[in-house]
């Protein structure tokens, strides 16, 4: 049978803003249990709810960047169940009339296709509280920390129809609520998690076929190991003529496998109704347009400048402006360097090594953009070579000043004086006699070969401060006598 | 408007209030009878009446994003049933 | 009876002839005295009152009183004050302290007014006689067989038996104004929005609102300055200019337009009562004003389209007290579900149980358009109604209830008959207008109050006609010899 897999995704991206949706309480992760809640987040008799301005402007900025209609009137709604890490015994969020509309966006995937993939909507809505099921004596222990953090919660059209399609979307989802500065994206920790819709269907049937939800999937990589095993599972039972039953179920990545969540409510009925603690968000033409004025080139649109103004390849333009403080910071280089290739070479490069190295972000580079860039102009202007330069690179980023200064202090220049560089070469000749006499009989090729154990021997007599390019010349002419 | 047990039922677990067979029987003729009133409202036509939630029909206003609460954590867990290490304690959870 | 005239006791506790403590201590004693018999009240703070009494009078003498420095004056249970126990006069709440202040309650201390304690009402504010507490009835003062009113009992028995100068109250419905015409004080249920419900525990957040009960229309005004005014920390307080309520009151009535609906004077008023109000009307009369009848033709459907919204909004409302952070929580629960059906079931009376299946059952899967929604339109149309009649008249004049004080007990049994006698006021709360209660004369020896219905935010001029009503008549003056019924 050949069945077509319908994918839809629907992520939750957690807003950094500095207080929650509906009180002043912070928002900041890992504090300790219960010291960031308030009345509202607490359910409390008596407290109230009032609207974060961020986090409307964060929506509607996002509504922008997947060309949406922006919803000029807004209404939350209550969803109504009861579980202990919801407080108030319901979650306002938004139902008939979301922030958001419909939008889209365009995928592509590694082999180069493109896609485009509907967004249904996007909407406001709070956190729930975090349950701790580790043993409190048989008890569950709630830190209601979490409740009320605004969310954006993005449905994606039921567009999708491959794990690798899947994956893109997350992944552009990803980039652009990072480039907007409005999620820092960290699905580990649970600022962005994703719900995967899956249903099978014979290929050419219009209906869908009954889909199941696979609930928090934290990664890209389970994301699409996931839907994997779920196509798997739910083709093994059509085959035999069984029926997938709608529920709820949760990825487990040790076993690579999904299973039934128990205790979701059968069919929960959550009685939606406009929040009447709130009142409905209208907004004017004015402010929509004031805050796409303010929308940040994008991820899709930097690369393709990147490739057409700077030239460079597809992939490295890719890589560049995955994020936008790595985009921001080749830029300032590039503008500091005068060289768009050595830029992307060394950012992507021994950048990227230190910062691995050191598991530090682009961000808390100790070298900042401007100062590298100063680096690879000495390289462009031949004052140092690339050996060189990278061990200044280390020193700098161990803070011992700027390319110049460390420079100046260790005495690096490189020696490019063609008599200077005669003399040493013509030592190195009269020294190595045996090798020189090899050198004059050998084939060109080998010869080629054996320029590498006269240049070693120049480095090292001129402690790698000579310049290749001026040694291969001139050594090349009296090694040939 | 008239509710069976069952409906009574399902509406007390929505609710999740508990209910002896007794109670169920009371709440069903009581019930029945706010239904009945309520049914009144079937009356009249509002076709193309918007339905009206807030009364002056205000907008909602925009709370600027900074933090204005301080921990008071000790003072909130104090009317708590049961709290360990600063959490709420409630009978386990099984997901 | 203790004095409870505000501008008067101002004047005296300025002028040192009377002191704070001498004043919130006499009350104190008048509370010990007849609460036992009467149940008004749910908590006395006597330590914290008298301490806050020495403060008032220190501050008179430095010269940094506030408006209402001294003022002894009770809250209804169901605003949030701050370190004593806030019950809503149910179970669920019955070791609840509060952790902070309401607005309401905060902007009255500001003032300088001394929080006697807080006064009984029907559970979660729900109901119409005072019957539904955790903490007992209350007994109406004018006769001990019958009820005050409710929801806000409590303060309506404190101010007409002599127990604090002034209350707080709220109304959702009818709670300011039906226990204050069954008791006989003055009432006001401002403008939907005018006063914040910041720390008031909600019943049905479109409908509540707070206000002042008194002795008067001026000691509601006096309450109002107070009270009154935007809360940013509640989204529907209303960003409209407050005014000093004081001013206005002495204004004559020359040229005012008086509407009455005919539906307010139909089949099920009590004819004592509808003469009380003609007679109040025509003092209006000689006063100055014009009367015009005017129809409300929607007033009926009040009763279902209320009796949809209100329980459904405090169906969710009150899903908060699970049982897992505050309240009460059922003894050994044996899972998380029993946790909470049975510490619900335990915490909440049968009257707020049924409410929240109705509201639950009208909010649910396939009723939801056609009771709430259907409630709403019905609710425009209501407000629609109030808007063309406001645009004809000043204001409106009806009865408060269709009755006097009933018996106890006899309306317990039909589940839908107290519900019957709130046809004149809800239709006020969904709407969103402001009206008042002021004492109009007696039936069968048991007070008639006289409802005066306004445009939005008149809050002053409704005080200025029920205040040149007082200053004509008596009848806001008469006072309970609370022997009957004993």
């Amino acid at each position: 049978m050949n069945w077509e897999i319908v994918i839809g995704l629907e992520i939750h991206a957690q807003l950094s803003t500095q207080s929650k949706l509906f009180s002043g309480a912070p928002v900041l992760f890992g504090a300790e249990a219960n010291t960031q809640t308030t009345l509202v987040d607490l359910g409390m008799p008596g407290a109230l709810p009032v609207f974060n301005k961020e986090a409307l402007r964060m929506a509607v900025m996002f509504g922008h960047a997947v060309n949406a209609e922006i919803g000029m009137t807004s209404v939350f709604a209550r969803k109504n169940y009861f579980y202990p890490d919801l407080p108030k015994g319901y979650q306002t969020s938004q139902m008939d009339d979301p922030i958001v509309g419909i939008g889209h966006l365009d995928v592509t995937l590694d082999d180069g296709t493109t896609s485009r993939i509907g967004i249904t909507r996007a909407h406001l809505e709070e956190d729930a509280g975090k349950s701790l099921h580790e043993d409190f004596h048989g008890m569950t222990g709630i830190d209601l920390n979490r409740s009320s953090t605004p969310l954006l919660e993005i449905v994606s059209e039921p567009d999708i129809r491959s794990a690798k399609e899947a994956v893109a979307y997350v992944k552009m989802i990803h980039s652009i609520v990072t480039y907007l500065g409005i999620c820092d994206g960290n699905m580990a920790e649970g600022s962005m998690r994703c719900d995967v819709n899956i249903s099978l269907r014979p290929k050419g049937q219009k209906e869908y076929g009954t889909r199941t939800e696979i609930k928090n999937v934290n990664s890209f990589r389970f994301i699409e190991k996931a839907i994997y095993t779920e196509v798997e599972r739910q083709a093994d039972i059509l085959e035999d003529g069984g029926r997938i039953t709608q529920e709820t179920r949760l990825y487990d990545p040790e076993k690579d496998e999904t299973r039934s969540m128990r205790s979701k409510e059968d069919a929960n009925d959550y009685r939606y109704f406009p929040c009447p603690d709130l009142l409905p968000v209208v907004l004017t033409q004015e402010y929509v347009d004031q805050i796409k004025a303010t929308l940040p080139e994008l991820p899709t649109s930097k690369a393709a400048r990147f490739m057409s103004e700077y030239k460079l390849s597809k992939y490295d333009a890719g890589v560049l402006s995955s994020t936008r403080p790595m985009a921001d910071y080749f830029e300032v280089v590039n503008k500091a360097a005068g060289d768009t290739k050595l830029s992307a070479n060394w950012v992507m490069g021994e950048l990227s090594k230190l910062l691995n190295q050191n598991q530090a972000d682009i961000k808390d580079s100790p070298v900042d953009a401007h100062n590298l860039g100063l680096l690879l102009a000495r390289i462009k202007d031949n004052t140092i070579n690339g050996k060189t330069a990278k061990d200044i690179l280390l020193n700098m980023w161990n803070g011992e000043g700027s390319a110049d200064e460390i420079i100046d202090k260790k005495g690096l220049k490189q020696v490019t004086d063609t008599g200077a560089i005669e003399t040493m070469i013509k030592e190195i000749i009269d020294a190595n006699p045996t090798q020189v006499d090899q050198f004059r009989a050998s084939e060109a090729d080998k010869q080629k070969k054996m320029m590498g154990f006269f240049m070693g021997k120049i480095m090292k007599a001129s402690q790698g401060k000579a310049n290749p390019g001026v040694v291969t010349p001139i050594l090349m002419t009296l090694l040939k006598g | 408007m008239s509710l069976d047990k069952q409906d009574v039922q399902k509406i007390a677990h929505l609710a999740r209030l508990a209910l002896t067979e007794e109670d169920a029987s009371q709440y069903q003729s009581s019930l029945s009878s706010v239904l009945e009133l309520v049914e009144q409202m079937q009356s009249v036509d509002t076709e193309g009446v918007e339905p009206l939630s807030n009364p002056l029909e205000m907008t909602q206003r925009l709370r600027a994003d900074e933090v204005t609460e301080i921990n008071r954590r000790d003072a909130f867990l104090a009317n708590a049933p049961s709290t360990e290490a600063g959490l709420f304690l409630v009978p386990k959870v099984i997901d | 009876m203790l004095e409870q005239n505000i501008s008067s006791l101002i004047k005296k506790l300025r002028k040192k002839e009377i002191t704070s403590v001498e004043l919130t201590q006499s009350y104190l004693t008048k509370i010990q005295e007849l609460n036992p018999s009467l149940n008004s009240f749910i908590t006395v703070c006597s330590e914290s009152a008298l301490a806050a009494a020495k403060q008032a009078d220190a501050a008179i003498d430095a010269g940094t009183a506030g408006p209402l420095a001294g003022i002894p004056i009770a809250h209804k249970d169901l605003f949030c004050t701050q370190g004593t126990l806030t019950t809503c006069a149910s179970k669920m709440l019955s070791n609840f302290i509060a952790p902070y202040e309401s607005t309401v309650t905060a902007r009255l201390e500001q003032a300088g007014a001394i929080m006697l304690g807080k006064t009984n009402m029907d559970e979660f504010a729900m109901g119409s006689s005072n019957e539904n507490s955790h903490y007992g009835l209350v007994k109406n003062p004018w006769n001990l067989n019958q009820v005050p009113g409710g929801s806000s009992g409590g303060s309506a028995v404190a101010v007409a038996a002599g127990m604090a100068v002034a209350t707080t109250g709220t109304d959702t419905g009818g709670s300011i104004r039906q226990p204050a015409s069954f008791c006989g004080i003055t009432g006001l249920k401002p403008t939907y929005g005018r006063v914040s419900r910041f720390g008031m525990i909600a019943y049905a957040s479109s409908l509540d609102q707070a206000g002042p009960m008194a002795r008067s229309a001026e000691d509601c005004a006096h309450l109002m300055n107070a009270i009154a005014g935007f809360d940013p920390q509640d989204s529907t307080s209303a960003e409209v200019d407050t005014e000093d309520y004081l001013a206005d009151l002495n204004k004559p009535l020359d040229g005012l337009t008086i509407g009455l609906p005919k539906e307010y004077f139909g089949e099920g008023l009590d004819s004592g009562v509808a003469d009380a109000i003609m007679q109040a009307v025509k003092e209006f009369e000689s006063l100055g004003a014009t009367i015009k009848d005017i129809s409300l033709p929607n007033l009926k459907l009040s009763i279902p389209a209320y009796y949809v919204i209100a329980p459904s909004e405090a169906s969710s409302n009150l899903s908060r007290f699970d049982g897992v952070r505050y309240g009460h929580r059922c003894e050994d629960p044996k899972d998380l579900l029993d946790m909470y059906t049975r510490s619900r079931a335990e915490g909440f009376s049968k009257e707020v149980q049924k409410r929240i299946m109705v509201g639950t059952y009208a909010l649910s899967e396939g009723y939801y358009d056609a009771y709430y929604l259907k409630a709403q339109r019905i609710r425009r149309l209501i407000k629609q109604d109030f808007v063309k009649a406001l645009n004809e008249v000043d204001v409106i004049m009806g009865p408060v209830a269709p009755t006097t004080a009933f018996s106890i007990g006899s309306k317990t049994d039909d589940p839908v008959a107290m519900y019957l006698e709130d046809i004149y006021t809800l239709s006020v709360n969904l709407a969103g207008i402001p009206a008042m209660s002021v004492p109009a004369g007696f039936s069968n020896g048991m007070p008639v109050g006289l409802q005066i219905m306004g445009n939005y935010f008149a809050e002053s001029k409704l005080l200025n006609i029920a205040h040149q009503f007082q200053q004509n008549t008596d009848w806001h003056l008469q006072t309970p010899s609370m022997e009957k019924g004993a």
